[in-house]
């Protein structure tokens, strides 16, 4: 396929998951990081990948996102397969790695209009600009990436993700190291997100954070999915709640709002 | 993929030279140390260096321009590590562009930034005395061989670059690089060396090119040094571009 054709999701396509994986297992010499996931993502959905440090759930994504070839299994992102069509893959794709991948030396503009540049898109100065303004960074555009906050880092990296409005996104710990005002903002970016249709991927280790955003969650355990389903019924794996009282104690998360002041929550 | 590969290329170098005119101080430290020893060996050394040459530092700068080069790279293989340490270089390898252009890209800074400090070591060396009657076509000729040992040791750098596991092992592979000019016979005629060490000057690439581009300056006949010196910068070169090539290939796998 030449370089820069969209890729138009055929009716086929739109039928199938975005992605869909079948076996997949990878192994570094002796450890078995994954033994056979199997996992589908529906279009437009935001899906959860959970699991401990060292679960797998980046070697997941690396795989997924063309980085890293599989030992065994199928994966399909968008209709293509990861391993055969990898040129394909990558224009259906961004990756939003765990540690923000942008370029501490340009400026937060200047990021953006690289990426436009590379996916070949016109106007790149345009789409930076709206970019900017959208993840509340026009103020911050024409400074270096290198003195943004944790958490303006992080809706950079977002936004570089999301030019050329690829439908597929990975989000490997994106609010991994980030204070809670900056997880929320990332949270609402993710949001909106899946409300323009694209489809997530996302892995975290928070609890919280799958509850919050996914609308399926599956459990990475040991190298195996061993757990998938929607909140609710994943809830229903547990015998069915009991009714007790509490005194409701306020959590540190609504002292922390209080005391700080509640405007990155009423944004939400 | 080939049809973006110069368009991408392109546009992946104006991002490393950015990083190279944002931080001149990588290019300053590139030209100050081959500076000050220029100053040092013509001012202090060179007195009681008898090279059989009117002029020591016509003598002596062949020799300076290429410890340029091999401190400059390691900025390269420096620049290489931080992209692929910082997550950026994966950002790019999942993205629908030439991913060969992302290493193209650093070379083709290497080279810019390169002959950036080259020029400011040659205006330092006219102003302490450095004269030239070199025409046009020597001239051209020097440049080239500037150039393709750039190349050559650049994409030594890449090696590194891809490889090391820390900064300092990133960098710390231009060292030996940058002391191969002293047992050369770029400060002092071999002549004068014992044996073995002269065995070893006569027969390493440096010594070849620096005579090179020292009979160019000089308007002499160059003889068959410059075959040999073409022959060691070209030998570098593919053994290092398949090398690095080798090494990104593991890293992209």
């Amino acid at each position: 396929m030449l370089a820069g054709m969209s890729v138009p999701p055929t009716s086929n396509q739109v039928q199938q998951p975005a992605i869909s994986v079948q076996g997949l297992e990878k192994s570094y010499q002796e450890l078995r990081v994954l033994r056979g996931v199997d996992l589908d993502v529906a279009r437009g959905s935001i899906f959860a990948l959970l699991g401990s440090n060292g679960a797998g759930k980046t070697t997941v994504v690396r795989i997924l996102s063309t980085l890293l070839k599989a030992d065994a299994g199928t994966a399909r992102v968008n209709g293509f397969d990861v391993a055969a069509q990898a040129a394909e893959v990558r224009e259906s794709i961004s990756l939003t790695g765990q540690f923000a991948a942008v370029d501490e030396i340009l400026t937060g503009r200047e990021n953006l209009v690289l990426v436009a540049r590379l996916r070949h898109l016109e106007d790149p100065g345009a789409i930076a600009d709206g970019l900017l303004k959208r993840f509340s960074l026009t103020e911050a555009g024409a400074r270096r990436a290198a003195t943004y906050s944790g958490g303006m880092r992080r809706r950079l990296d977002i936004a570089m993700s999301l030019i050329g409005n690829p439908p597929v996104i990975f989000l490997d710990e994106p609010t991994t190291g980030l204070d809670p005002e900056a997880r929320i903002e990332v949270w609402q970016a993710v949001e909106e997100l899946a409300r323009g249709g694209t489809t997530v991927l996302l892995t975290t280790q928070y609890l919280e954070e799958a509850e919050q955003l996914a609308d399926r969650i599956a459990i990475l355990h040991q190298g195996r999915i061993i757990v998938d389903g929607t909140l609710a019924e994943l809830k229903q794996l547990l015998p069915p709640a009991k009714v007790e009282y509490v005194e409701k104690q306020p959590s540190l998360e609504d002292v922390f709002f209080a005391v700080v002041g509640d405007a990155a929550r009423d944004d939400k | 993929m080939r049809t973006y590969f110069f368009a991408d290329t392109a546009v992946l170098t104006g991002r490393t030279m950015r990083h190279v005119t944002r931080s001149m101080d990588t290019i300053i430290t590139t030209a100050i140390t081959p500076i000050a020893m220029m100053l040092l060996f013509v001012y202090v050394f060179g007195g009681a260096i008898d090279t059989g040459s009117a002029s020591y530092v016509n003598y002596m700068l062949p020799g300076i321009l290429l410890i340029t080069i091999a401190s400059g790279i390691s900025y390269t293989a420096f620049r290489l590590f931080n992209d692929i340490q910082g997550g950026i270089f994966e950002r790019f390898q999942s993205m629908p562009i030439a991913r060969s252009g992302v290493l193209w890209a650093h070379v083709l800074t290497s080279l810019a930034a390169n002959l950036i400090s080259l020029v400011l070591v040659f205006l330092v060396a006219l102003l302490i005395g450095f004269r030239t009657g070199a025409g046009a076509l020597a001239w051209l000729a020097v440049v080239g061989i500037l150039v393709l040992f750039t190349l050559a040791l650049t994409w030594l750098a890449v090696i590194p670059g891809l490889t090391a596991k820390s900064v300092e092992g990133a960098s710390a592979f231009a060292y030996p690089l940058i002391f191969l000019p002293f047992i050369s016979s770029a400060f002092v005629p071999t002549a004068t060396m014992p044996g073995p060490v002269r065995a070893f000057a006569e027969n390493q690439p440096v010594t070849s090119i620096v005579n090179t581009i020292r009979d160019l300056f000089a308007r002499q006949p160059v003889g068959h040094d410059v075959w040999i010196a073409l022959g060691w910068c070209v030998g570098i070169l593919v053994v290092a571009y398949i090398l690095a090539t080798m090494s990104y290939r593991r890293r992209i796998s």
